[in-house]
């Protein structure tokens, strides 16, 4: 297949709905979206639980619910969209490698490639937590794809490692359907959840979160028998002496999520402090056609933002394929580019760098902090001037952040070689 | 007097609100930051609704066997475990609807269960 104005999305999840959405609605006609699984929506399928949507559609819906919309759209638009199709390589000149039962092995030379292939769980291998290895231990994403899918109970006593979102809302789930859930443990001071999940999921049903804990040991031979949790002093290492034992016969692990790299890593696309590649402000990567957004760049809390950035990443290919078919090459060389610096308590920002010339009128420069911080100022310099002074009564981890650059305040200070955004006691 | 304690769900502060009671009526509010606390805390103390999502088996479906669903509104914290128990056993066959009614009125609730996604049949 040869196709040199085509953009293909590699994943047909909330983002690749949505910049193939988006690709479509800013002009680009060719379109080609490639599913891994035997339906589009991606992890949506499988998060049966309400609170999705509330910035978009201004209400709460289910994740097949919000997925089901974009499907939708993406069919009447008619967009193409091949399911069961794996791709297995990305070359850096854009020739995508994918196969399928149907098409057998199959090229695709992309004038412009998304790549949208969200995050992979950190499994239980990357915890080094002692003990033996028996049956029960789960990521909680596999848990509740065994539930909400395919309609098995993964356990019926259960002990989460981990309070990211995806364990609090198994912990709900496992107690709805009946089985007990002792105690979520979390290694942090504080919940990587949103509030509301800690809430509604662990309080409603009154499950024990503990905080500054974790599992120290895995007990039984054939299936779990019970797990050992223990405190955490302030140097992240178990306190020796504090260890309890809780039986149960299942251990969900809901320990973070890392953004699945091996396409973009073949690519020879670089990655950066989010985990993902580095994007510059069209979430376009180190190659120039090669985009990315959604969960591969960085892991977001909410999927509102995913469409909203995957939306954009697709506006910004259909403008490159726009420009291929005109004959014009990537002009980048010379082009100024400023760089943005995350600092004192930012991790990481999206984008990582800005071309002035070619930004939109506002940007969103979207960040994660490291810690919980009360009572702090966001802050924004260009160069060494401060523009941005934003006092928040609270800023956590498990929360994304964001902050607005104008084109304008960059234009008109031409030396400004940095962007950095901080936080400040005062 | 009945003191309550709860943890308000509208921002990552979550901030820790003290409702006290009198005769089942609220005497004050305290520890909330903003208004949205207060009001969060008055409905949450008299008369707390859910939204409730599980799932039902389907039949004939070109995919899974599990079709989601979800009560179309909130109901009553209290009467979760008996929606849970009304979904159990429940079958139904493919081809259904995102919005398809599943069980009329719920448990008395006045709120249906509705299909929160579409599957086709499995021809």
């Amino acid at each position: 297949m040869r196709s040199e104005n085509t953009i293909v999305i590699i994943g047909g999840g909330p983002a690749g709905l949505a910049a193939a959405i988006s690709a479509k609605k800013n002009g680009a006609e060719n379109i080609l979206i490639l599913e891994r699984d035997r339906e589009l929506g991606g992890i949506l399928n499988q998060c049966i639980h309400n609170g999705f949507g509330l910035h978009t559609f201004k209400e709460e819906l289910t994740g097949p619910e919000y997925a089901g919309r974009f499907i939708e759209e993406v069919k009447a638009l008619g967009i193409p969209y091949k399911l069961n199709t794996m791709v297995l390589d990305i070359s850096p000149d854009k020739t995508v490698t994918a196969m399928n039962s149907e098409d057998g092995l199959f090229e695709i030379k992309a004038g412009a490639v998304i790549l949208c292939m969200g995050c992979r769980e950190r499994p239980r291998g990357a915890l080094s937590i002692p003990g033996t290895r028996p049956s029960g231990i789960y990521s909680a994403g596999t848990a509740q794809r065994l539930m909400n899918r395919e309609g098995f109970m993964p356990g019926k006593i259960v002990v989460i490692l981990g309070s990211g979102d995806i364990g609090l809302i198994m912990a709900r789930r496992l107690t709805l359907e009946g089985a007990e859930v002792k105690a979520v443990a979390e290694l942090m001071p504080y919940s990587g959840g949103l509030k509301r999940n800690i809430v509604q999921c662990l309080d409603d049903y009154g499950i024990p979160l503990l905080l500054s804990h974790t599992v120290t040991d895995i007990r039984g031979k054939d299936r779990v028998e019970s797990v050992v949790i223990s405190e955490v002093g302030p140097d992240g290492s178990p306190v020796p002496g504090t260890g309890k034992e809780y039986e149960c016969d299942t251990l969900l692990l809901s320990v973070g999520l890392l953004p699945e790299n091996e396409l973009s890593k073949a690519a020879g696309v670089k990655l950066g402090s989010t985990g993902g590649p580095v994007v510059n402000e069209s979430l376009e990567t180190g190659i120039p056609g090669v985009f990315a957004c959604g969960n591969v760049l960085h892991v977001h809390d909410l999927v509102d933002y995913v469409s909203e950035e995957a939306a954009n990443a697709g506006r910004h290919a259909a403008k490159y394929v726009e420009g291929l078919s005109r004959g014009e090459a990537a002009k980048t060389a010379g082009q100024r580019t400023v760089d943005v610096v995350p600092e004192n308590g930012v991790r990481y920002t999206v984008p990582v760098t800005v071309r002035p010339d070619r930004m939109d009128e506002e940007l969103t420069i979207r960040f994660r902090v490291a810690n919980v911080y009360k009572n702090i100022f966001v802050s924004v310099y260009l160069g060494e001037e401060r523009v941005q002074h934003r006092k928040r009564p609270v800023v956590a981890p498990g929360e994304m952040e964001q902050v607005t650059i104008k084109r304008q305040d960059l234009l008109d200070r031409p030396d400004v070689k940095k962007i950095t955004i901080r936080l400040e006691e005062e | 007097m009945e003191k309550k304690e709860l943890t308000c769900i509208g921002c990552p502060l979550g901030c820790q609100i003290t409702v006290t009671l009198e005769n089942d009526s609220i005497v004050s509010v305290a520890g909330n930051t903003c208004p949205r606390g207060e009001t969060y805390a008055r409905k949450e103390v008299t008369a707390p609704e859910r939204v409730v999502t599980s799932t039902v088996t389907v039949l004939d479906s070109s995919l899974d066997t599990c079709l989601p669903v979800k009560t179309d509104g909130t109901i009553p914290k209290g009467k979760i475990f008996s929606c849970m128990q009304a979904l159990k056993g429940i079958t139904v066959k493919a081809p259904v609807r995102t919005g398809d009614v599943i069980i009329e009125n719920v448990c008395g609730t006045g709120v249906d269960i509705i299909a929160t996604k579409t599957v086709e049949q499995n021809l």
